[in-house]
């Protein structure tokens, strides 16, 4: 025998899961973490845009106008959001974000004409002054809900559920809870603060209609509402949302982040962005309802190319969660050796429920937090969301469209199989949509 | 006073025109009549009023409600004074579930019985039933005082964080990580105060306290049975 033999993995037991036996070995616990799921899912990138040629005509980059605005809430408020990109910053909550974040977050968003959201715990002052366009959070657990907050929000999203854990509640570890966060919530300091499941005060479709009903009532049907659900029975979901009365429904698919998550309901439960999309769309046309109650898809979109196909797809608008933080500075190369005792490096961390965030984002630690200039942070986000715009009209102009919102399935081929079934459009150079024809 | 009637103004008419009062109105006395079970009758009141209701509601009547003093006479819906923030709320007859659901301040009396969940995650509200409550009550509940002067049906008090529960009757079964308490003195005024703002009679002397015992505060493998 020579001494070069190769070293012969196993394909079952990798050295991950043979880390992770181990780990649940000497801990006894599963793992909490932050970020989106981690393993390879089907995505926008197994889509590609059919850019015009003889057949259709292009629109001229740099010079012919391609609109990007979006109306949000016409359905049922009086006062409709009206956005000038069809991207908006997703509901992150104080305590999983610092404050500095969230306030960098809000004015990015303000500087490019959208929304941003609040999150579970509540609503801070900085948060509002920062963002023009504030949606409020209606969740489980009901930390930090006060009428006042809901009368000077612009709109109120009702949580049932999100994408990294359909079904879960969450849990905010004791070493992010500072006083003034125990405080917003109601519960002593430094404790594990378990957000529930399910709402204290209402159960299925017909419940969910009258707690919008009461809604609107207090904000006197001025707001819009929406309705956020996660990627698991989008058909359903989306359907018994518009019979509650949703202005406009969410949709978290299954890569959706995190702020702190079991590792095992992450990678797990729920779909991916793509199918649920698709399913989503169908839903609402079946109702004939589709582009009447907004579509706001979010869950593993990164680029203005992700956005114009998502909206090729039929979504009116994405929000992103994951890719703003990162625009932030998440996962950047700096403070390496604080990455390091965080057991993790730069480009892998998904520490967020640590509270030792080595950007100062996810964290409540006044010296980690101060690493994150403010105004600095802003442009950033405002930056990458100019690029993001930019590169969706791009791709619709190349395919003829005026309005972002012209793209449509049409526009779009599948380069697998499984993106083919799970889009509902044809597999590249074939008419064949994979169950349908 | 005012009188409204609803089976000839709208619930959003009302709402709308309680809302519209200016901080120093003299409107400040209200009869509602004819309320046939409506649903977020009240909801989002933020002024002094008194606000009486003759007749049945139904879900949420006076949610999110400050400041207001409402009173029912009959019975409520789910979720009656749901996240109340200040003010009062009685119901002279029974409630349904998620009575004063997340209530964070103010006082919600029940004179006769109240359903499964009530007090569900409460951060802060006072509440006192006259007669029982269902299952479940004051699940996860966070801070205030739950006081209840029949009996308590079964996991009372599950996964509660600092809320306080007095029961006079007895207990179908407690929760994860709530426990009967010794009652000190403090508790026994603090049960005979809650019982005069209720109005209710009542013997504090009788009452037992249940609280959290605090064990899964933190998640520890150790509890896993426990969940
Ligand atoms: C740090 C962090 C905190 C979050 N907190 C909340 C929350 O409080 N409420 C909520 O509905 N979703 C929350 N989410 C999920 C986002 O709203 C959104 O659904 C998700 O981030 C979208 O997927 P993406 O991260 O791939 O863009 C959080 C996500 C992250 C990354
Ligand atoms: S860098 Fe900060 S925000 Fe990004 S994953 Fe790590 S802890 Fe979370």
């Amino acid at each position: 025998m020579d001494g070069n033999a190769p070293i012969r993995r196993s394909a079952s037991f990798p050295p991950e899961t043979i880390h992770e036996i181990q780990r649940a070995a000497a801990e006894g616990i599963y793992e909490i973490r932050g970020f989106g799921a981690k393993r390879r899912l089907p995505t926008f990138d197994d889509l590609v845009l059919l850019g015009a040629s003889i057949s259709r005509y292009p629109l001229e980059g740099y010079r012919e106008k391609c609109a990007t605005d979006v109306v949000i809430g016409a359905r049922f408020a009086k006062k409709p959001l009206h956005l000038k990109i069809p991207i908006t910053i997703a509901g992150m909550s104080f305590g999983a974000l610092s404050a500095t974040a969230k306030t960098a977050l809000g004015r990015a968003a303000t500087m490019m004409g959208t929304t941003t959201t609040t999150g579970d715990g509540g609503m801070t002052d900085e948060e509002r002054e920062a963002s023009s366009l504030l949606v409020y959070q209606v969740l489980p657990s009901r930390y930090g809900l006060n009428p006042r907050d809901l009368r000077r929000a612009d709109a109120i999203e009702v949580v049932v559920g999100q994408g990294a854990k359909p079904g879960g509640g969450g849990m905010l570890l004791g070493q992010k809870i500072t006083p003034r966060i125990a405080a917003m919530r109601a519960l002593p300091a430094g404790i594990d603060q378990r957000s529930a499941c399910r709402h204290p005060d209402w159960t299925g479709p017909d419940d969910l209609a009258i707690k919008i009903q009461e809604l609107r009532e207090i904000t006197d049907w001025q707001k819009p509402i929406y309705v956020k659900v996660a990627a698991a029975r989008p058909r359903y979901d989306v359907q018994l949302s518009v019979k509650s009365g949703a202005d406009a429904i969410v949709l978290d698919g299954m890569q959706g982040g995190t702020g702190a998550t079991q590792d095992v309901f992450i990678e797990n439960v729920g779909i991916p962005t793509l199918p649920a999309l698709r399913e989503a769309v169908e839903a609402l046309q079946e109702l004939d309802m589709h582009r009447k109650v907004p579509l706001i898809i979010s869950g593993g979109i990164r680029s203005g190319a992700d956005v114009a196909k998502a909206l090729a797809m039929g979504a009116d608008a994405v929000s992103i969660g994951t890719a703003a933080l990162i625009a932030l500075d998440c996962n950047r190369p700096i403070h390496v050796a604080d990455y390091a005792a965080l057991g993790t490096a730069p480009g892998a961390c998904h520490h967020c429920q640590t509270g030792r965030c080595p950007v100062g984002i996810a964290t409540q630690d006044p010296a980690l937090e101060s690493r994150l200039d403010v105004d600095a942070a802003a442009r950033r986000v405002r930056n990458y969301l100019s690029t993001m715009v930019l590169e969706a009209q791009t791709l619709a102009r190349a395919c003829g469209k005026s309005h972002l919102h012209n793209l449509e399935p049409e526009d779009l081929a599948a380069l697998t199989v499984e993106a083919a079934a799970m889009a509902g459009v044809p597999l590249a150079g074939t008419g064949w949509i994979p169950g349908r024809y | 006073m005012i009188t409204v009637d609803l089976e000839e103004t709208s619930v959003r008419d009302l709402n709308q025109r309680l809302h519209d009062l200016p901080g120093d109105t003299n409107e400040r006395t209200w009869t509602v009549v004819n309320p046939g079970g409506r649903h977020a009758l009240l909801a989002g009141l933020t002024l002094p009023l008194a606000v009486t209701v003759r007749g049945h509601v139904g879900y949420y009547c006076a949610g999110m409600n400050e400041a207001a003093d409402v009173v029912i006479d009959g019975h409520a819906g789910v979720g009656v004074a749901e996240n109340i923030m200040s003010g009062s709320v009685r119901v002279r007859g029974n409630a349904s579930q998620a009575a004063a659901a997340s209530g964070h301040g103010g006082l919600v009396v029940i004179e006769g019985d109240a359903s499964a969940r009530c007090g569900i995650s409460m951060k802060g509200v006072d509440i006192v039933v006259g007669g029982s409550v269902g299952h479940m009550s004051a699940f996860m509940a966070q801070a205030g005082r739950l006081v209840v002067c029949g009996d308590a049906g079964g996991d009372l008090g599950d996964s509660l964080y600092e809320a306080v529960i007095y029961v006079q009757g007895t207990v179908a079964s407690l929760g994860a990580d709530c426990e009967e308490q010794p009652m000190a003195d403090a508790d026994r005024a603090a049960v005979a105060e809650l019982l005069a703002r209720a109005g209710i009679a009542g013997d504090p002397a009788r009452f037992r306290r249940y609280g959290s015992a605090r064990q899964l505060y933190h998640f520890h493998v150790d509890h896993a049975d426990a969940y």
